[in-house]
């Protein structure tokens, strides 16, 4: 069993903790004095680079959430002159802005390294095939997962999502080993190639890193089962620095963090206090390495629990669980992030309608699907289909143009969507995680 | 010569339908006509009803969206030729049908008009002497 880099990944506790604070360090100092917005907000706690001299001193530091990168944006939280800069990612299908991260020559050298541990963990080598069906673009699967193939050198296929027909041919002709893409799209597949009539022993497919999306258990038994894989389940955000920050080895139990890059703490979403190790509480990153855009405390927003227990491959790297839910009312459709109060703010903007509405997110035949429920307002009720016909298109187009996500609407009678304690419930998930 | 139909949006599900016959049905609301159009998704409940002022408050409170729409309704024998004869004086003077209804009442027919221009269309047919239903006589049928 291959391990990419053992001097990191099975290093002691004690001499591991000592280069997180020493990177903690170095990070501290970085943005204290090259982001604005750090400076300020340590000012405030009467903080400087002096007072953080271990990995224990990360307690006295600020937060940083979600929408400090969108008022910071796009380039404001940047470390790095733009002239260093050699990469720009971008958070996909959301209003407003984007979330804008920026890579040095180095933090692309660090994501190429992470992701090439996380290859070697899922147990690819030199000699695979790595076929990867994430997108490529301003998403940061495609090519996150691309620079760490490249990195143990796999002959990496960059076929990207979406035309599953081609996806199953150059599966079959190339002799695709190990398959990337998100879980639901990986189920999509083992669907397709049933249909196809190609015979499993046709393809060379062995293991499959799968993540940007929440899945069960029970997903991975029926992917293991379908396509006669191993399924490794993928953590990463764009913000630490796409996927590369998280990933289970072949025994499955927990995803080891690359902890000499990214500093995880859990803490009470409420009171924001850490919690000890095998607490669930919200995920929080630091990282500790990174140029072009370094976090402090970066809140993921993600529950989950960590176990510091040595792992039977020999990694000391701390185990966090699969994701067991979210701090706040986020969802992830078909890979896209949407609020309800996204879909709130485009139906307050039109005057039919009143923002009485509920989300309906399911998943049929292994893809999200999302229904819109509205109310029809007895004002605009003029007792023409052809009227409210139109009605359901020009809310529809409203929000597929500002969320970039296409969801059925369907118009209801009102007050239906209360419920008997009088407080409407906007969102019912009937996927099961 | 207007007559206020009852206007009703349904969502397809079964028993909306009947909540809104009983719910009328409660307070003695007398049914003269009905038709529902519908999609693949909701439907619009059209009435003539004894009381339509009475009935709409009804179903509100039983939160309903529920309107009073301005049509008009003619009497005529029940032959094609009279029915056709009353469109024509309408298309002639360029005003269309949003939607038609009818009935039979022995040798008579009774048709339920939504045009786009309710007073004129009155005044056309007037004019043309086709017998027009006051809201009163309708709901007598």
């Amino acid at each position: 069993m291959e391990i990419w880099n053992r001097h990191f990944e099975c290093m002691d506790r004690e001499e591991l903790r000592s280069v997180q604070g020493e990177r903690l360090r170095e990070t501290v100092e970085r943005v204290y004095f090259h982001v604005p917005f750090y400076r300020q907000k340590m000012q405030e706690r009467g903080l400087g680079p002096e007072n953080i001299q271990s990995i224990d001193d990360i307690s006295k530091l600020p937060f940083t959430i979600k929408n400090d990168l969108r008022d910071n944006y796009p380039f404001g939280l940047f470390a790095s002159p733009m002239s260093e800069i050699v990469r720009l990612h971008a958070s996909s299908g959301t209003t407003g802005k984007p979330t804008v991260v920026g890579y040095t020559r180095r933090d692309i050298a660090t994501w190429s390294e992470v992701m090439a541990r996380t290859l070697t963990s899922a147990g690819a080598t030199r000699d695979d095939f790595i076929h990867i069906a994430y997108g490529y673009g301003l998403f940061t699967g495609g090519l996150g997962l691309h620079y760490g193939g490249e990195k143990i050198g796999a002959s990496v296929i960059p076929v990207s999502g979406g035309n599953t027909k081609r996806q199953l041919q150059l599966m079959h002709d190339f002799g695709s080993t190990v398959l990337a893409c998100t879980p639901s799209y990986a189920l999509y597949l083992a669907e397709a190639i049933e249909e196809s009539g190609l015979r499993r022993e046709d393809l060379k497919l062995k293991v499959g890193v799968f993540g940007a999306e929440p899945w069960t258990e029970n997903m991975r038994r029926e992917i293991e089962d379908k396509l006669q894989i191993k399924a490794i389940d993928i953590y990463g955000l764009s913000e630490i620095i796409g996927p590369g920050v998280a990933s289970e080895c072949i025994f499955q139990q927990g995803l080891h963090i690359n902890e000499d890059h990214f500093y995880p703490e859990i803490i009470d979403p409420d009171t924001l206090e850490i919690l000890p190790a095998g607490k669930t509480g919200e995920l929080v990153f630091t990282t500790i390495t990174k140029e072009g855009l370094p976090l402090i405390r970066y809140r993921t927003r993600d529950l989950t629990r960590l176990h510091y227990e040595k792992c039977s491959c020999g990694r000391t790297m701390v185990r966090m669980d699969k994701c067991l839910g979210r701090s706040d009312d986020m969802l992830i459709i078909r890979g896209v992030n949407l609020f309800p109060t996204q879909v709130e703010s485009v139906l307050l903007e039109m005057s039919e309608i009143k923002p009485h509405y509920q989300l309906i997110v399911d998943r049929v035949n292994n893809l999200d699907e999302i229904e819109l429920r509205v109310e029809v307002d007895e004002q605009f009720f003029q007792d023409k289909i052809g009227q409210l016909m139109s009605l359901r298109q020009k809310i529809q187009q409203n929000l597929e143009s500002s969320l970039g996500l296409s969801i059925k609407i369907t118009l209801v009678e009102p007050k239906t969507l209360e419920r008997s304690d009088g407080k409407s419930q906007r969102v019912i998930d009937r996927r099961a995680y | 010569m207007i007559v206020h139909q009852l206007s009703v949006f349904l969502e397809n599900k079964s028993g909306r339908l009947t909540e809104v016959l009983e719910t009328l049905g409660q307070e003695n609301i007398k049914i003269t006509a009905l038709s529902v159009a519908d999609t693949s998704e909701f439907g619009i409940l059209r009435m003539i009803v004894s009381d339509p002022v009475k009935a709409k408050l009804l179903l509100k409170e039983k939160s309903f969206t529920v309107n009073l729409t301005e049509v008009l309704s003619i009497i005529t024998p029940n032959e094609a030729r009279y029915y056709a004869k009353a469109l024509k004086i309408l298309s002639d003077i360029d005003i269309s049908i949003e939607y038609t209804y009818a009935f039979s009442v022995g040798e008579r027919s009774v048709i339920i008009l939504r045009t786009s221009n309710t007073e004129l269309a009155i005044k056309a047919l007037q004019e043309h002497e086709i017998e027009l239903l006051r809201a009163s006589e309708l709901y007598k049928i």
